[in-house]
């Protein structure tokens, strides 16, 4: 099993999740985040005195998923959330050695 | 005389829409300062309203507008209790219709806003107990006996006038409290500044405003409650009443856009917190000289206003001092502005009252009485205000520890946080 971490333009958020949930993606955790990349922050204005802030507001997606489902999915999810500027984001995946669903109990990829 | 219902009306509303002043500029400083300290920014005018109230009823009033001392510089000492009859009518250099009481009310809203705006120079540092304390003292020693100076025309009975303030009597114009409250309060920001020091982490920390919204929404309700300021000051509902409120309105409209522009052309970028900080400028400027003034002079007092502001709310970069909310670049030089523009655009063509200014062909005269009366608030507030200043951080201290400071003064002197960012930090359960 797989855990795919994307950190995404919060306005690309809807995007990515219609395009995982036609995929066949039953549930995700996103929570919001902030950070920089490549993109660096940007510069705000108050009173005439500048500021340069750093972190950017970010969406953080999670999706758990069956090992021959990841590279497809990752596909999917960077294909909803590109927009060819820079700041898009990034997808990574990584190894889960075990998944427990709450309420039955159901381990490994019965609980996905 | 009679007493008016429709004067009195006028004055009862703009005494609460003045009184609605002090909650707006709550809003505005609150959302200027970090998400940390907002509530500390806020209860720093809300104590104000408690303590100078209290005051006023005491002796306040009696300090500030009595006569029977007869002195230019104070009115009379007294614990008055403002125990007058209500059929009591006002006497301030001639008996207007409307009750005492509703004049001392109405004076009271502006006793009360002008600590408050000192506040703003100390922000996210002041010791609350010492901020009341202060409040006590200033408005004691600074508010009551300036307000005697500029606003106190004497209690006139047949051709005697008695207890006239020393500015009002040398012929100072200052219709609604461009000397008495901005320069005031301004000067008085600037020694606190000076006093408390700078902020942890000042220039080198981000102190950009939390919350622009609620800048925005204090500036809206100060405009609102200044058409009370300014317009309410000719204690009638009258001509000059109405002089005095498309003055207002018209001067705030000018400062609005001139601010905006200087940030266009500056940034490249018109800000939210420029066209609040434009309207305030615009309002701070147009008030001693609102009913003194034709309205397309209100507009040019206004537009240089905004510019001139928005270049001066830099030069505390420049002196080093940490004038938090820009009570020096707004209202200190907002306020001499406004003050001594009077001398320029001055008109008793608009108004019998007042006088010819130099584009009117009264030359300098007026200039100099403004100036004159500018120099002595300015001077007065800020001497006294370093001395109570010190005298307040030698003995209880002014300024919060700096763990206080940095963690968040919210939290450290009410025990409160302002915002409830996430469903996990409302965690905790009652004691």
């Amino acid at each position: 099993m797989k855990l795919i971490t994307a950190i995404l333009k919060p306005f690309k958020l809807d995007d990515v999740k219609d395009a995982l949930q036609a995929a066949g993606i039953t549930g995700m955790t996103v929570s919001e985040a902030s950070g920089f990349g490549r993109q660096k922050g940007h510069t705000e204005v108050y009173r005439g005195a500048e500021y340069t802030v750093d972190l950017v507001p970010k969406v953080r997606l999670e999706v758990l998923v069956d090992d021959a489902d990841a590279s497809n999915i990752v596909d999917v999810i960077v294909k909803a959330a590109g927009t060819g500027s820079i700041g898009d984001g990034k997808v990574w995946t990584t190894t889960v050695d075990q998944v427990v669903r709450v309420r039955t109990g159901e381990r490994g990829p019965d609980a996905i | 005389m009679e007493l008016s219902s429709g004067d009195t009306a006028w004055v009862l509303m703009s005494s609460a829409m003045v009184l609605l002043m002090t909650p707006g500029l709550a809003f505005c400083y609150g959302g200027m300062v970090r998400t940390k300290s907002v509530l500390n920014m806020m209860m720093m005018s809300m104590i104000t309203i408690g303590i100078v109230s209290i005051l006023w009823v005491i002796y306040g009033f009696e300090l500030a507008f009595g006569y029977k001392a007869d002195s230019p510089w104070y009115g009379n000492f007294s614990l008055s209790g403002l125990s007058s009859h209500v059929d009591d009518l006002t006497n301030n250099g001639g008996v207007y219709p409307i009750p005492m009481l509703v004049f001392a009310a109405f004076q009271l809203m502006f006793a009360i806003i002008t600590p408050a705006l000192i506040s703003g120079a100390i922000a996210d540092r002041t010791k609350f107990i010492s901020w009341a304390i202060f409040v006590a003292i200033w408005s004691t020693v600074v508010y009551f006996p300036v307000a005697h100076w500029v606003f106190a025309f004497g209690n006139k009975v047949g051709d005697t006038v008695t207890g006239t303030g020393f500015l009002a009597g040398k012929g100072l114009e200052d219709f609604a409290g461009g000397t008495a409250v901005h320069v005031n309060a301004g000067a008085a920001g600037l020694a606190l500044a000076i006093v408390l020091g700078k902020r942890v982490g000042w220039r080198k920390e981000s102190m950009r405003p939390h919350s622009l919204p609620l800048v925005m929404l204090g500036a809206g309700l100060l405009w609102f409650g200044w058409f009370g300021f300014n317009a309410g000051s000719a204690l009638g509902a009258n001509g000059l009443a109405g002089l005095a409120f498309m003055n207002t309105q018209v001067a705030t409209a000018g400062a609005l856009v001139g601010w905006l522009l200087v940030e266009k052309i500056r940034n490249g970028h018109a800000t939210s917190l420029g066209a609040a900080s434009g309207a305030v400028a615009g309002l701070v400027a147009i008030t001693p000289a609102c009913a003194f003034v034709a309205p397309w002079a209100a507009v040019a007092i206004g537009f240089f206003a905004g510019i001139l502001c928005s270049l001066a709310v830099s030069l505390k970069y420049k002196f080093g001092f940490d004038d938090s909310l820009d009570v020096v670049g707004v209202h200190l030089v907002g306020g001499i502005w406004g003050s001594l523009a009077i001398g320029f655009f001055g008109s008793s063509a608009v108004n019998s009252l007042g006088v010819d200014g130099i584009l009117y062909g009264g030359g300098f005269d007026l200039l100099v009485k403004q100036s004159y009366g500018v120099a002595l608030v300015a001077a007065y507030s800020f001497i006294v205000t370093l001395i109570i200043g010190y005298a307040i951080e030698k003995t209880i201290g002014f300024r919060v520890k700096r763990d206080v400071e940095v963690e968040g003064i919210d939290l450290k002197e009410h025990a409160e946080s302002a915002y409830e960012y996430t469903s996990s930090s409302r965690g905790g359960s009652a004691l």
